[in-house]
């Protein structure tokens, strides 16, 4: 481990110093991009291993019998290179999470693949990273897969990027191929909208400039990689922005305590704070924050929470509990960046499920607005995007959405795709525009399931039967059906002889109106996405 | 002084940045959340040793002031150290949790043991096969487990949300794409997933996070006078009457068990760590990962990814 050397140089080991020290680290999360065979792994396993992050056990396990010095017989990809298919083949296939810490910060790595065929393996890891570090093959220089992933890592707003300019050992440690290539990278940052770009000249198999600098290119005055990702601010995550708590769950152990809980994924909530809970849009204030460690004072993203409200409203998983004076949209219609996943190629008006934070709604794509030639960075007319499309589409949902725009938060602004035949993830989404919001389409929201006794089951069926909705009644306690009705797209009658037991059970939901057909009705047409009773 | 107030205050909310340990808190607690609420029946994993108490923690964080919503399920070889089941069972009962036990009654009734048919047959049988049992037969359709992609490097490459077929087993070239915190729930008739809410988490962090928080593990892991077998530079641990020693080979040595598994296949460490400070100040200074004193993973290369292909976890 890192401290190893140190640690064992000093005379007596301080836990509680260290412990201390370990605690004020912070954490960057940072990703690797770029063509096949530009060295992604090589340069983690050097970086792991010339930081001595790495067990002795491992790197044995990797290293040639035979020959040359101790790290010229170690093969670093293979640090990393954990599938059997990859040691194989000798390329990555998937992501590779490995972490390591220095004095001053931890650090989660996502190794991705620079293989066209897994791009989605590659916005995999880059969709949480603070930073991407992509690499250029200095005999090479930019090709296509370098070109997608700066675009791909500018879509997702990761806030830096390093351009590793690697295997500078095969070009003389040449001044002029960096700066050409340099300079290369940073017109395509510009076209791509990338902000923060540093540039880098390294060796990664021979570990010139990745941990240490090094006196063969005497000419490079700036940092060494490690330098640079020890230093790089870690962009605040949100603590300022309007506050946003996506309920993942409701928590009621008993009658007298109703918790919504969720991960806090912007702004600082305290209790007495004004909140707009959605899409219902009634308004209350914080009561309590409650954790198992004690109430808290206050609480900022990303913590994961409970908070209880001063009012009795209705709220339940999918809702969104937000600053009443800063709400997001109510959209169920938006433009969005997309990145296709799937062979199967995206379909206008095909059945999606889109999930976004804790809530998954029916949804279709209405129009491809454009896609991107990668080669040039320019949009294209499209009806469609292939796998590893990118391009900007126009999406309506059956139920709304409570989005605020990527740019303004990467958690409530992003969504992903999945096929509802096949269930496979097929598209990630950013949202750009909020083309209509949900208020004006009040009337469409489309109610979901009701839990009712014999006689008030078959009213209700009758009445939406009349009122021309697909209604089917069924006694089958099971969320798996309920779901699979309402995916249908008809309202889910659940008759039961003993409704308050069933409430009383697992189902988390409470009596809404005052048991009337009309008041379940009116209950129907006024809120989407709830169970009622 | 001020160094000492650290370890006992908990870790600190309002601080401009998280500390890391907060973030993979709660990191894991949305993870429990969600698979809570997406899915018709979960069960956690538990393996009684450390990772499983830092889960069981933080699944009762996730859920406080309610009770944890899923049972517990212990795939219990037959094989596992006294002192194990021991602190299993008064664990379980002390927070009033709903613990599930299986084995395979079949395989151990004809005599599985390793010395038998091999650490990886034996594997094979009381811990997949009894562990896919086990979920088929209470039909569960999402199982946490506490594996950590610092592990292992088939470990490294395994999303949070891990996708098996009716089979139970994991196809790492077909693994979903797993984007920001969106976890991808929909899974067919017969198909589960499998979650790892520390999958984020090192080995440091879990140590870590045990001596701040306090919580309880498997006294195992301290330290202490033990009656071993000594082989070379292994301490094999006498617990069952199929592992015998040479003359001479028992012996008393201070020793303790780095990660927790069945008695005849994991190697005690020689220590003199009897507590939480001193494991940690040990654990920096190791130089072998904490799987190297397991016996199964090295029987061939690639055996995790073989096993998880498989359906162990
Ligand atoms: N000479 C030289 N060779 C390098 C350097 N970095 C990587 N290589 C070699 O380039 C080849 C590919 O390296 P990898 O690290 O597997 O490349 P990768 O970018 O991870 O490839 P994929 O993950 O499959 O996209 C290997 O043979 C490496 O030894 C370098 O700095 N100099
Ligand atoms: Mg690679």
């Amino acid at each position: 481990m890192p401290l190893t050397q140190t640690l064992e140089e000093q005379a007596t080991f301080e836990i509680e110093e260290f412990l201390a020290a370990e605690q004020a680290k912070d954490l960057l999360r940072f990703s690797t991009a770029g063509s096949v065979d530009d060295g992604k792994s090589t340069l983690i396993g050097r970086l792991l291993y010339d930081s001595r992050n790495v067990y002795e056990d491992h790197v044995r396990a990797v290293t040639r019998s035979g020959g040359g010095s101790a790290a010229s017989s170690i093969d670093f990809a293979l640090l990393t290179d954990g599938l059997r298919a990859e040691r194989e083949q000798g390329i990555t296939i998937d992501v590779a999470y490995r972490f390591f810490s220095t004095a001053r910060r931890k650090f989660i790595i996502a190794d991705t693949p620079g293989h066209e065929q897994y791009t989605r393996n590659m916005a995999t890891g880059a969709s949480t990273a603070d930073l991407a570090i992509i690499l250029v093959d200095a005999r090479k220089g930019l090709l296509t897969q370098s070109r997608r992933h700066a675009y791909i890592a500018a879509l997702l707003g990761i806030p830096h990027v390093v351009a590793a300019i690697n295997k500078m050992d095969l070009v003389d440690y040449s001044e002029e191929v960096f700066t050409r290539l340099s300079s290369d990278f940073h017109e395509l940052a510009e076209r791509v909208g990338l902000k923060s770009v540093e540039a880098i000249p390294i060796s990664a198999l021979e570990g010139d400039n990745v941990v240490h600098r090094n006196e063969r290119m005497p000419w490079y005055v700036g940092p060494s990689l490690l330098e640079y990702l020890e230093n790089v601010e870690v962009i605040c995550r949100n603590d300022d922005a309007p506050f946003r708590l996506p309920v993942q769950r409701v928590i009621r152990p008993h009658q007298n305590f109703r918790g919504f809980a969720g991960q806090i994924a912007a702004g600082t909530v305290r209790p007495g704070d004004r909140i707009v809970a959605l899409p219902s849009g009634r308004t209350s204030r914080v009561e309590r924050i409650v954790t198992f460690d004690g109430e808290l004072e206050s609480a900022s993203a990303p913590l994961s929470v409970t908070v209880t409200l001063e009012d009795k409203l209705d709220i339940s998983r999918g809702d969104l509990i937000a600053s009443a004076d800063e709400p997001p949209a109510v959209a169920n219609h938006f433009a969005a960046s997309v990145v296709w996943l799937h062979e199967q190629p995206l379909t206008l008006g095909r059945r999606y499920l889109l999930k976004h934070a804790s809530h998954i709604v029916p949804a279709r794509v209405q129009a491809v607005r454009h896609r991107v030639d990668i080669e040039t960075i320019e949009p294209r007319d499209a009806h469609s995007l292939e796998l590893n499309g990118i391009g900007e589409i126009e999406v309506e949902t059956d139920l709304p959405i409570l989005a605020d725009l990527y740019g303004e938060n990467r958690t409530t602004g992003s969504f992903i795709l999945i096929d509802a035949a096949t269930n496979a993830t097929v598209g990630a989404g950013m949202v750009r525009e909020v083309l209509t919001t949900a208020i004006e389409h009040k009337a469409e929201r489309r109610p979901r399931v009701v839990l009712a006794g014999r006689e008030l089951a078959a009213e209700l069926e009758e009445r939406l039967l009349e009122l021309g909705h697909p209604v089917v009644r069924t006694r089958v306690l099971e969320r798996s059906v309920w779901r699979a009705l309402d995916e249908a797209g008809v309202v889910a009658l659940v008759e039961s002889d003993d409704v308050a037991q069933v409430l009383s059970s697992e189902f988390e939901t409470e009596p809404v109106g005052d048991g009337s057909v009309d008041s379940v009705l009116d209950a129907l047409r006024l809120s989407g996405g709830k169970e009622w009773v | 002084m001020a160094s000492s107030a650290v370890v006992d205050v908990p870790i600190s909310t309002d601080r401009q940045r998280l500390s890391h340990l907060k973030q993979l808190e709660a990191e894991s607690i949305h993870i429990f959340r969600e698979v809570a609420s997406e899915f018709e029946k979960p069960v956690m994993l538990y393996s009684i040793g450390k990772d499983s108490s830092v889960m069981l923690r933080l699944a009762q964080k996730a859920f406080y002031p309610a009770p944890i919503p899923f049972p517990l399920l212990h795939v219990d070889t037959g094989y596992k150290f006294r002192e194990m089941l021991e602190f299993r069972d008064n664990y379980t009962r002390e927070l009033g949790l709903d613990l599930l036990v299986w084995r395979n009654e079949a395989a151990l009734a004809e005599g599985a043991n390793p010395v038998k048919l091999g650490t990886q047959r034996c594997c094979g049988l009381l811990k997949t096969q009894a562990l896919l049992d086990a979920l088929r037969h209470y039909g569960f359709d999402a199982a946490f487990g506490g594996a950590r992609r610092d592990e292992e490097k088939s470990r490294a490459k395994e999303r949070i949300y891990s996708f098996r077929d009716k089979a139970g087993q994991w196809d790492p070239k077909a693994q979903r794409p797993e984007l920001w915190n969106l976890y991808n729930s929909r899974v067919g008739p017969g198909e589960s997933i499998r979650v790892f809410p520390l999958s984020n988490w090192t080995e440091l962090d879990i140590w870590h996070y045990i001596h701040l928080e306090r919580i309880p593990i498997v006294p195992l892991y301290f330290a202490k006078e033990r009656r071993m077998l000594v082989r070379g530079d292994s301490l094999i641990p006498i617990e069952q009457s199929f592992v015998q020693g040479l003359p001479g080979e028992e012996q008393m040595v201070k020793c303790r068990l780095r990660s927790l598994g069945c008695s005849p296949c994991t190697g005690a460490i020689r220590s003199d760590a009897d507590t939480l400070p001193k494991i940690i100040a040990e654990l920096v200074s190791f130089r072998s990962s904490e799987r190297a004193n397991r016996i199964i993973d090295h029987d061939q290369d690639g055996s995790m990814e073989i096993k998880k292909r498989e359906g162990y976890f």
